[in-house]
């Protein structure tokens, strides 16, 4: 009777079990009914994560202080400095929404991964050269007690831009704002070019500007995973799922001249579990757009550009996926080992890849022939008909080559002015973009991070003044207009 | 260049198999015994108390800027004396050696430095030897303002790694020496960038364990300078013992021109 009414209270899964095995039987339940009493006990105990009702352990927590959508290079940069920025330890909460674990459409890692400071704009070389001393002393800046040191596979091999007549002048313009901020370029004549290079043809090169130093390519992988770690050591918690939705309260006010003028501010971030129509609603103070090419989507679910053209409200934000092929191939008499990544005035580029005469290389399409990027879904033709022969005319070795792999990435393109958008949304007033970096978005990470955590902990940017990469000037119509963008 | 191989196991641990992790920097001179044990305690007691991950943090921050301290700039010195002799007092006070034009080799010899030295304000230094010196990129300002320098010895220096090799152009006109041999960081990325001295004649690049492939370096570096002698591994080297046919197949393959 005693037993029976013992075996009851156990628990509905061992009433059909062991009536024919006695004593074995109740011996063996006994055992583990007790290590499943300790776990209970250990999750109901403070610091468990038990809730009575269900397991929520696979959702996200329920308030956090600063979601950040998205868990690239830039998202990652951005947890990773307000960290590391914060007044106190521990003060404020993180956390990094991810859609996708294994990152196969990430920018980031599909990024032919290379850094340099020939820009045109100020503000770019000054990011630039920032994220290059970041890298360089990656070590001391992601450090973690008793983890390997990263090696980041730097080449520091430089990029050569090639121009042609009408280019050149741009060039040496360029050349002289890079200098000025103190980026090592050298510009080169057809002939210098002829004789450091001689596998290059200079025909139709008017001027070259070779990066000598602080320019050259790492492996965009071990940065991620780099930050991922440190981060994680830093106490940001980490979310594999989608956002959804965003639950907003809207604010009527007056601004001084007494226009009306509406202001929205974010309260909750739905995040949707895979797989599942379970979602968790995040409270949050602030929302960062870090979403790479899928930015202008999380903006729309915000209700930035919801209103009528050529006003603020009904300004989108103009950044949209753009699909960029990369081919591997190789070719036996080909560069050596000084081979910086060269880009032809055509647009064409590559670099060498390893130390077994393999190349890898691409072209930004033209605006009309821009493929369609739903899907990452390579052309080889495009190399054939676009890439191929301008590289052929440029380095005759290539006449010979034999394309071994490729694959395909997005840009998140920004339409307006290809520059980053950085900064917090004149409307929307706790959404802060990190995004739109158009192709250059990985070298630029680290800086980037540090004026978005600035920004949001200060209120404005300290080190390096992102002003003219703000939101407002879609609305105003001022570009910041990038010239060397491969 | 005199036995890099002996001189090997005083320096830092190789850096790229990540054994022992970041701590690996600051065991370099305990016996390896009592090096096992006490690294489990404390990696236990890291792992469980807050208090004891903060110790070793600032542990290995202390290393760090131990080594920036070395690497300071000194600028007092340059403004009054010149940069050869910044430069020279800079090394000499790693432990390196020096030689101005015209003059022998100069060495600290534990009793401090030599008060001719700070005569020396106009001569230029033609060699230095800075083997087992704690240079890293900072430091190298101070050897990158010797204009006429024609050999440079950086052997086994833990710090050297390849961001400095790229800063190395700097000397293309006067450079005819170089060593880098056992250097634990340098890789054959950053031997891509030497490419730029195209005026030296010699170059060591023996016993460097982080390049993956030496005999296929050794011959890319011999293609990218064709004026220099280039010392390093045997282009054999790394290639599988196989068949008889298999090693005198590859033996016959052309070198790229």
């Amino acid at each position: 009777m005693l037993r029976r009414a013992v075996r009851l209270g156990l628990g509905p899964g061992l009433l059909g079990r062991g009536l024919g095995t006695h004593r074995e039987g109740s011996t063996l339940d006994w055992h583990g009914k007790v290590s499943e009493i300790k776990k209970k006990i250990q999750s109901v105990l403070p610091g468990g994560a038990w809730s009575p009702l269900c397991d929520t352990s696979h959702l996200p927590p329920e308030h956090s202080d600063v979601v950040i959508v998205g868990g690239g290079v830039l998202g990652l940069s951005v947890a990773y400095w307000l960290k590391r920025l914060e007044k106190r330890q521990g003060a404020i909460r993180v956390l990094v929404v991810e859609r996708d674990h294994t990152y196969s459409q990430a920018s980031t890692v599909l990024s032919v991964g290379g850094i340099r400071q020939q820009f045109s704009l100020p503000e770019n070389i000054q990011l630039s050269l920032f994220s290059v001393e970041f890298l360089r002393n990656i070590n001391e800046y992601l450090a973690v007690v008793d983890d390997p040191p990263l090696d980041l596979q730097f080449n520091p091999s430089g990029y050569l831009f090639l121009a042609s007549e009408e280019g050149a002048t741009i060039m040496e313009n360029n050349v002289k704002v890079q200098r000025q901020e103190g980026a090592k370029v050298c510009l080169m004549s057809p002939e210098q070019l002829q004789k450091k290079f001689p596998w290059i043809n200079t025909e139709g090169v008017a001027l070259a500007s070779y990066g000598l130093e602080n320019e050259g390519w790492f492996d965009p992988w071990c940065l991620l995973q780099g930050l991922r770690r440190k981060v994680q050591s830093m106490g940001v918690l980490f979310c594999h799922g989608e956002v959804t939705r965003f639950v907003s309260s809207s604010n009527h006010m007056e601004t001084a001249i007494g226009e009306k003028v509406t202001l929205k501010r974010i309260h909750e971030v739905h995040v949707k579990v895979d797989h599942s129509q379970e979602y968790q609603p995040v409270e949050c103070a602030i929302v960062v757009n870090a979403a790479g090419a899928w930015s202008g989507r999380i903006a729309e679910l915000a209700g930035i550009g919801k209103g009528p053209s050529g006003t603020l409200q009904g300004t989108k934000l103009p950044v949209e996926p753009r699909k960029r092929y990369v081919y591997l191939w190789h070719c036996p008499q080909g560069p050596g080992l000084e081979a910086p990544l060269v880009a032809d005035p055509s647009g064409a580029y590559f670099r060498r890849e390893g130390l077994g005469n393999n190349y890898l290389g691409g072209c930004s399409p033209a605006e009309e022939e821009e493929p369609d990027p739903g899907n990452l879904e390579v052309d080889h033709d495009f190399f054939q008909e676009k890439v191929w022969p301008h590289l052929a005319q440029r380095v005759p070795a290539f006449e010979t080559l034999k394309v071994r792999r490729a694959w395909a990435g997005y840009y998140d393109y920004n339409t307006f002015d290809q520059n980053g958008v950085v900064g917090p949304h004149p409307l929307v007033v706790n959404m802060y973009f990190a995004t739109g970096f158009s192709g250059h978005g990985l070298q630029q990470a680290p800086a980037v991070g540090r004026a978005v955590a600035e920004v949001m902990l200060e209120g404005h940017f300290q080190t390096i003044n992102l002003s003219p990469f703000l939101f407002s000037r879609f609305y105003l119509g001022e570009k910041a207009q990038e010239h060397c963008i491969i | 260049m005199a036995a890099p191989g002996a001189s090997l196991r005083l320096v830092a641990p190789v850096w790229n198999r990540g054994t022992s992790g970041i701590r690996g920097l600051s065991r370099s001179v305990d016996p390896e015994g009592s090096q096992r044990k006490g690294r489990t305690l404390l990696q236990f007691l890291a792992d469980h108390f807050y208090d004891v991950e903060a110790v070793r943090e600032y542990l290995l921050q202390k290393q760090v800027l131990k080594v920036l301290q070395k690497n300071r700039s000194f600028t007092y010195i340059k403004e009054r004396y010149g940069p050869y002799v910044a430069g020279a007092y800079f090394i000499l006070k790693q432990g390196g050696a020096v030689k101005f034009q015209d003059k022998e080799w100069m060495r600290t010899n534990g009793s401090g430095l030599s008060g001719e030295l700070w005569k020396l304000r106009e001569v230029p230094i033609e060699a230095v030897d800075a083997s087992g010196c704690a240079i890293n990129y900072q430091g190298l300002d101070n050897l990158l303002a010797l204009k006429e320098l024609q050999s440079l010895s950086l052997q086994c220096c833990p710090h050297v790694d390849d961001w400095c090799l790229s800063r190395l152009h700097q000397l293309a006109n006067s450079l005819r020496e170089l060593s880098l041999a056992g250097c634990p960081r340098i890789s054959e990325r950053g031997l891509a960038c030497l490419h730029h001295l195209q005026n030296l004649r010699r170059l060591d690049i023996s016993h460097l364990p982080a390049v993956s492939n030496p005999g296929l370096t050794q011959i890319l570096v011999e293609e990218m300078l064709p004026n220099c002698e280039v010392l390093g591994a045997d282009w054999a080297q790394g290639l599988k013992l196989g068949p008889e046919e298999q090693s005198c197949d590859t033996a016959s393959s052309p070198i790229p021109a």
